[in-house]
């Protein structure tokens, strides 16, 4: 059947990170920072390369990005790299089967072993970590 | 029947609590005919319902009394057969094993499950999934596997058993399959369904076969494209845990794990 008529959710379904626990809210962010930190590294390298222009030049752009607009930028490159980090590391050992339950005999009403309390208590670590990585960062670049 | 008037703080909470009494809710069911063009809608029963009424006979109160056109797939009625996974409030479950009063709600929307082409209403095309799981060659496979009068049974260990019991209890509902982001948007995907079946051969100590299986799933649609959203395990209805599943299989594929 064509795949027009295959009532298939899309990107907005697959984005929507309302539904299904904080597993899926977890994805959700792991894929916005990832994109988030790709975007941050190419600027980053952009930022940086001024240099080859000579000292005038790099001045100029570090008159630029340290601003209260640039240091807010970077409080949240420091939460999306912790996150992504810590979140990652719980990603991949689960990837190889690391952390993911047992199998057993199911008993009702079915709660699922590798939905348990160590990924949700990774996924709030990670949570906790970027949020202090960013109060921390943020006073750094904010305090005189 | 004498009315006793409750005192207000007598009175339920919200009018949303469903009693032993029969109450009345609004049933809002999708209805679309795509291959003929006809677009989705929705169309507005009001349906008795009891703490015990299922989704499913709110359905079939509506086909016995209001219109029996509205095309919904059951059969077992009992979480056995597969055939009435939908969207229920926004979530993928099964029509007979989600009862109204669970919902919490005086509106209650059905609609077809995603990711699954619609053949009419609430009914979805298997095909796919079907397909899928053949390919996953759902039998155990070894030389000597036909029972002859001297062959002998295989002996299995209740621990053996345990590593794939939980899997082989997959109805094929598809649940799995329509709540997973992988499948929202990558049309060859093998899916949770196909992939748990995988695994549960694999891991089954009777079976020789596990060559030709992780030939199938290593495949740039197949098991890499699992992210551990985990939405597979949060809807299926028997716990068999499909998330759990692929992550095994791919954690013996990585060498992780025996
Ligand atoms: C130690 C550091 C890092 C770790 C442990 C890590 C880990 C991961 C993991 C496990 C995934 C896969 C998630 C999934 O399967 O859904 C992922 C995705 C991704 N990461 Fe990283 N990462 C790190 C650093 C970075 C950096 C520095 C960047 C950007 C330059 C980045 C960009 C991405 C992108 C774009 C994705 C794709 C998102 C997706 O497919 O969901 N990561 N990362
Ligand atoms: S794994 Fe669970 S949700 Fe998926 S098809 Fe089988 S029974 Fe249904
Ligand atoms: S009718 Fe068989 S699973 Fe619901």
């Amino acid at each position: 059947m064509a795949e027009r008529l295959s009532n298939r959710e899309g990107i907005k379904g697959m984005a929507n990170p309302t539904r299904y626990g904080i597993e899926r809210f977890a994805y959700w962010v792991q894929r916005l920072t990832g994109l988030g930190l790709l975007a941050y590294l190419i600027g980053h390298i952009y930022e940086t390369s001024t240099i080859v222009n000579g000292k005038i030049a790099w001045n100029q752009m570090l008159e630029l990005t340290q601003t209260p607009q640039g240091h807010i930028l970077l409080t949240l490159v420091i939460g999306m790299c912790v996150f992504h980090t810590a979140n990652g590391i719980r990603v991949m050992l689960g990837h190889g089967g690391i952390g993911v339950g047992k199998p057993g005999q199911p008993e009702y009403p079915y709660k699922a072993a590798s939905l348990n309390y160590k990924q949700r208590l990774c996924i709030w670590v990670s949570i906790a970590l970027a949020a202090l990585a960013m109060m921390y960062g943020a006073s750094v670049l904010f305090g005189d | 029947m004498a009315v006793v008037a409750a005192k207000p703080s007598e009175e339920p909470k919200s009018n949303t609590k469903i009693t032993g009494q029969t109450n009345t809710i609004t049933l809002r069911i999708s209805r679309s005919n795509p291959s003929e063009g006809q677009e989705s809608t929705f169309a507005e029963f009001q349906v008795p319902v009891q703490k015990w009424t299922t989704v499913l006979e709110a359905i079939l109160y509506v086909k016995q009394n209001f219109d029996h056109s509205v095309a919904v797939r059951y059969s077992c009625r009992q979480a056995s057969c597969g055939s009435c996974g939908m969207k229920i409030n926004g979530r993928p479950a099964l029509a007979c094993y989600t009862k109204v009063s669970e919902l919490n709600s005086n509106v209650v929307t059905v609609e077809p499950m995603n990711n699954f082409p619609i053949i009419r209403d609430l009914a979805v095309d298997f095909k796919q999934l079907i397909s899928n799981h053949k390919k996953m060659k759902p039998f155990i496979i070894r030389e000597d596997s036909e029972v002859t009068p001297e062959s002998k049974e295989f002996i299995q260990t209740p621990q053996d058993l345990e590593k794939f019991l939980q899997f082989s209890y997959c109805i094929k509902c598809g649940l799995c399959n329509s709540a997973c982001p992988t499948m929202a948007t990558d049309e060859s995907f093998i899916g949770p369904q196909g992939l748990a079946q995988a695994y549960r051969y694999v891991a089954d100590n009777r079976d020789k076969g596990k060559d030709e299986r992780l030939k199938v799933i290593d495949d740039s649609h197949g098991i890499w494209r699992c992210h551990f959203a985990g939405s597979c395990s949060h809807v299926c209805p028997k716990g068999v845990d499909p998330a759990m599943a692929i992550q095994l299989l791919r954690g013996y594929m990585l060498g992780f794990r025996k």
